[in-house]
């Protein structure tokens, strides 16, 4: 099959790649780019670890053709914190205890992310249906529910 | 031995939160999962499942996908030696089919090829003649006369004769006369129930990276719960020495006993072998649920008999549990868990393995013992409903506590029981008003906890700071939690002390993260190789202050005179005794080897609120309690994820996982959609209250807790629903479709 060449931005920074054009975005980032924070857990986008925003728009990023990407702003787990200082939502994941595993995490936190930015005082049901994509099997959601919350709350200056 | 007991002590440390060491690697993406690993010159390898239940391999031809560019080796089960010992034969032919295919998903064939798109397209080029034959996946249907023999000759002698080939072997547990104890009766329940078998569903599926050279020596990466069971059995099936396999773990996305064993990595090694290249395998999620994981499936019937005061007068259970296509000791755990929670004068469990064509079970939390006691905890509720008596003062009344003669054997020390039901009767929950057609159920839980082979090293940097050598993957705070036992030992700061997971070349034999066992086991691993480097360091202050070494002891991170005879000395620090140590005698290092004794059981009683909507049959879960004895909760935050988790993986199991196999043996949900675990929104807050009875086997009394919290839900659920909708359930899981048929409504 012959690739394609993508040009497109990750992270706020310009990234090029081949690819086939049967070739996942999840697998463009991983495969092409180096960037493995986001996971394949089903690949039928069940699963939400590879939670990944398309210009600002939340996806499943194997569900997403690399192809689509030409021209687009990729935000991935890798590019959440700023320099070296967490984003809320991080930091709030490790104080809250709301990993285990941590193999669900990034695409959590990408979700969570994009969640905030729409609502950003969100009730726990809010957030547990917009999570709702995400799975996470260690946790039971408690304390990502709480974490999410917490980092809601700084976030507005609260 | 006096190391080993434990002693009450106040904590400095263990017993707070601080934050896990391994967190923001884990928040960035950077942490490095089974399938982020890669190798200069790695190919890819796929692998051909069989799409029958139970077929004949009359013969494979690979010529056509060797042919194919960019294909570098096929493997098939002829490639393996075929071991002597039973059961890691067993764990070969389950990788790698020899014969027979056993069931749907059984790996045939794989290759290694550049890439994943020609590695697939290799696939459809090998050629497999099946002889299809008859199967059964139920498994009462495995135990009638006639049913197809899934493997001849695995029958046990201690199976009764004339039962079906498919049964591989038999146990009871128990004492006393259990036909004299129900003719004490008031009320005797006989009920007969089923369970499906579900999947752990870690959300990461497996993979692996092997890279074998020329000179015998190889690599391998994977995501697993116990790196050196790894090496043990890919050793065993590669025909290499232990010490030429290194296996290092990557950090895990999830096991829950599903990773204690190995699927592809003997196949990633000798495709490795034969392409003479490295070459990763990664799982699909098709392939997890196809032919990794599955629990066994259950039919148990269970006889409890009851006085009009609620006593216990005897009790009973017939476990029949199919682990699949090979022999599976499950079993025997439930039979030894069914009616631990109780103290009874006449107890017996009776139990059988039998053969399905399904895939071989692995452990999953508790292994065997959430079915069991579901059965035992449903019959337990339908007498409290019959006899008009409080289920909380019931289990209470028949609560096994220090001197029980357990069901299974031993008899009780201190254990948490009673204290549990007690804190459940006293929470708000349990008195809470129930608003109509809403009901509440509870159940006990049970699990033995394991020790076993641990080896630890801990090493005192000469700036004041240690780091910690353990070989157990950190599956959910660990690292944490052993960084803290060693902090409050040697009095330092818990941020001083880095913790790492070795490979199987660093440090001696660990078992298998599993059994509830890290935090109990490495913890007191942990704990004795910071005195034997406190040891050390009280040595050397003694050489530095020309003292008796017995005159030197430990107080607050410093060596001090043991009294006033001993000198007057300002304590030394153990950084100063750190920076010292190159002209004291060289580096401090303290280690410890044991295969460790004394885990202690853990009890643990779960509270469920649930309303049933009667029009779709569906379950929701209202409110949710658990109480648990940790024995010590070394890090409370990761104890109650634990909790919590466990008992969301028990609401699944009660309410909508479940294999589902259609006529033709195949499994016809191999995937999170039709596999439906539980996301957020179907879950309220899990509520976690943790109780302290200190384990006598372990220094700071830690039990252990990660495997009891998925015993109780599937009955306190059960309980719950039953009371709801007025009807005894007596299958798993509870989805709507039963739930209507049980109302009397059709869906």
């Amino acid at each position: 099959m012959k690739k394609l060449h993508v040009s497109t931005t990750v992270n706020g920074d310009p990234a090029e790649f081949v690819c086939t054009p049967d070739e996942s975005l999840l697998d463009a980032l991983r495969n092409r780019l180096g960037l493995t924070g986001a996971k394949e857990g089903c690949g039928t986008g069940d699963c939400g670890a590879c939670s990944v925003t398309v210009n600002g728009r939340l996806v499943c990023s194997c569900l997403v053709l690399a192809a689509e990407a030409e021209g687009a702003e990729i935000a991935t787990i890798e590019g959440m914190a700023e320099q070296d200082r967490l984003h809320p939502l991080q930091r709030a994941f490790i104080d809250h205890a709301a990993l285990q595993c941590g193999v669900c995490t990034p695409g959590i936190l990408v979700a969570a992310k994009s969640l905030l930015a729409k609502n950003p005082e969100p009730t726990d049901e809010e957030v547990r249906y917009w999570l709702a994509g995400n799975l996470c099997r260690c946790t039971g959601y408690d304390k990502i529910i709480r974490a999410v919350q917490s980092a809601a709350a700084e976030m507005r200056g609260a | 031995m006096a190391f080993d007991e434990y002693q009450k002590r106040e904590f400095k440390q263990v017993g707070t939160r601080p934050n896990r060491p391994d967190g923001v690697d884990k928040v960035t993406g950077r942490a490095m999962y089974g399938a982020d690993m890669t190798l200069p010159g790695m190919l890819i390898g796929r692998i051909l499942r069989s799409p029958h239940a139970h077929a004949k391999i009359k013969s494979i031809d690979a010529s056509a996908a060797l042919a194919l560019k960019g294909v570098k080796a096929v493997v098939t089960g002829d490639d393996f030696a075929r071991p002597e010992d039973d059961f890691l034969r067993d764990v070969q032919e389950n990788c790698m089919a020899r014969g027979k295919a056993l069931y749907d998903g059984h790996a045939v064939a794989a290759v290694a090829a550049i890439d994943a798109a020609t590695a697939k397209a290799a696939l459809k080029l090998i050629k497999v003649e099946y002889e299809i034959l008859p199967h059964v996946t139920d498994v009462d249907a495995a135990m009638k006369a006639g049913a197809p023999i899934v493997q001849e000759g695995r029958t046990l002698e201690n199976v009764p004769a004339g039962m079906s080939g498919n049964v591989t072997s038999h146990s009871e547990f128990g004492h006393g006369d259990p036909a004299a104890g129900f003719a004490k009766a008031d009320k005797v329940v006989e009920r007969s129930f089923k369970t499906a078998a579900t999947h752990q569903g870690y959300i990461e599926p497996h993979a692996a990276v092997a890279s074998v050279t020329t000179d015998g020596k190889a690599d391998l990466w994977c995501c697993t719960q116990g790196h050196f069971f790894v090496r043990t059995l890919c050793a065993g099936m590669m025909g290499m020495e232990a010490s030429q396999l290194r296996v290092t773990p990557s950090e895990i996305g999830g096991g829950f006993g599903g990773k204690t064993t190995v699927f592809i990595e003997p196949v990633a090694l000798m495709l490795s072998r034969k392409a003479g290249r490295p070459v990763k395998v990664v799982m699909t999620r098709d392939e997890v649920f196809r032919a990794t994981g599955p629990t066994v499936s259950t039919s148990i019937d269970v006889k409890i008999g009851m006085t009009k005061d609620g006593r216990i007068t005897a009790g009973e259970a017939y476990l029949r549990y199919s682990g699949g296509a090979f022999p599976c000791g499950t079993i025997d755990m439930g039979g030894q868990a069914a009616f631990a929670a109780y103290d009874l004068e006449h107890v017996r469990t009776y139990g059988w393995n039998v053969l399905t064509n399904r895939p071989k079970e692995a452990a999953y939390r508790a292994p065997g013992a959430p079915q069991a006691i579901y059965a035992v905890e449903s019959v337990v509720d339908e007498l409290c409903l019959a006899l008009k008596l409080d289920p909380l003062d019931v289990r209470l009344k028949n609560a096994a506590k220090k001197g029980t003669k357990s069901s299974y054997g031993p008899t009780f020390p201190d254990i948490g029981l009673v204290a549990t039901l007690e804190a459940a009767k006293k929470h708000p929950h349990y008195t809470a008003p129930l608003a109509e057609g809403q009901a509440r159920g509870l159940s006990c839980g049970f699990w033995f906890n394991f020790g076993g082979n641990t080896c630890v090293s801990l090493n005192v940097n000469t700036d004041g700071t240690v780091g910690i050598t353990e070989g157990n993957p950190d599956i959910g705070g660990s690292r944490a939690s052993v960084s803290l036992m060693a902090a409050e030992e040697l009095g330092i700061p818990y941020e001083q002390i880095r913790t790492i997971v070795a490979d199987t070349n660093s440090l001696g034999y660990n078992d298998v993260t599993d059994g509830s066992r890290v935090t109990f086991a490495v913890g007191l691993a942990t704990i004795k190789a910071a005195r034997d480097a406190v040891r050390k360091m009280c040595l050397r202050a003694a050489k530095i202050w020309d003292i008796d070494e017995e005159a030197v002891e430990w107080k607050d991170g410093a060596a001090v005179p043991a009294g006033p005879n001993a000198g007057r000395f300002p304590p030394m620090t153990l950084a100063e005794i750190a920076a010292d140590s190159f002209a004291t005698g060289g580096p401090i290092a303290g280690h410890h080897e044991v295969n460790v004794d004394g885990a202690g059981v853990s009890f643990g009683v779960h509270l469920v609120d649930v309303e049933v909507d009667r029009d779709t049959g569906a379950t929701k879960v209202l409110r949710y309690t658990i109480f648990q004895d940790a024995g010590k909760a070394v890090h409370p935050d990761y104890v109650e994820g634990q909790m919590q988790g466990g008992a969301v993986q028990g609401i699944g199991w009660a309410l909508n996982e479940e294999y589902i196999y259609g006529r033709d043996g195949r499994l016809q949900n191999a995937g999170f959609l039709d596999y439906r675990i539980p996301v957020a929104s179907d879950l309220p807050p899990i509520e976690t209250v943790i109780l302290e009875i200190p384990n006598p086997g372990h220094p700071y009394g830690v039990r252990g807790v990660g495997e009891t919290p998925i015993v109780p839900p599937l009955a306190a659920i059960s309980n719950a629903v039953s009371r709801a909708i007025g009807t005894r359930m007596c299958e798993l899981p509870m989805s709507p479709p039963r739930i209507l048929k049980a109302i009397g409504t059709t869906a």
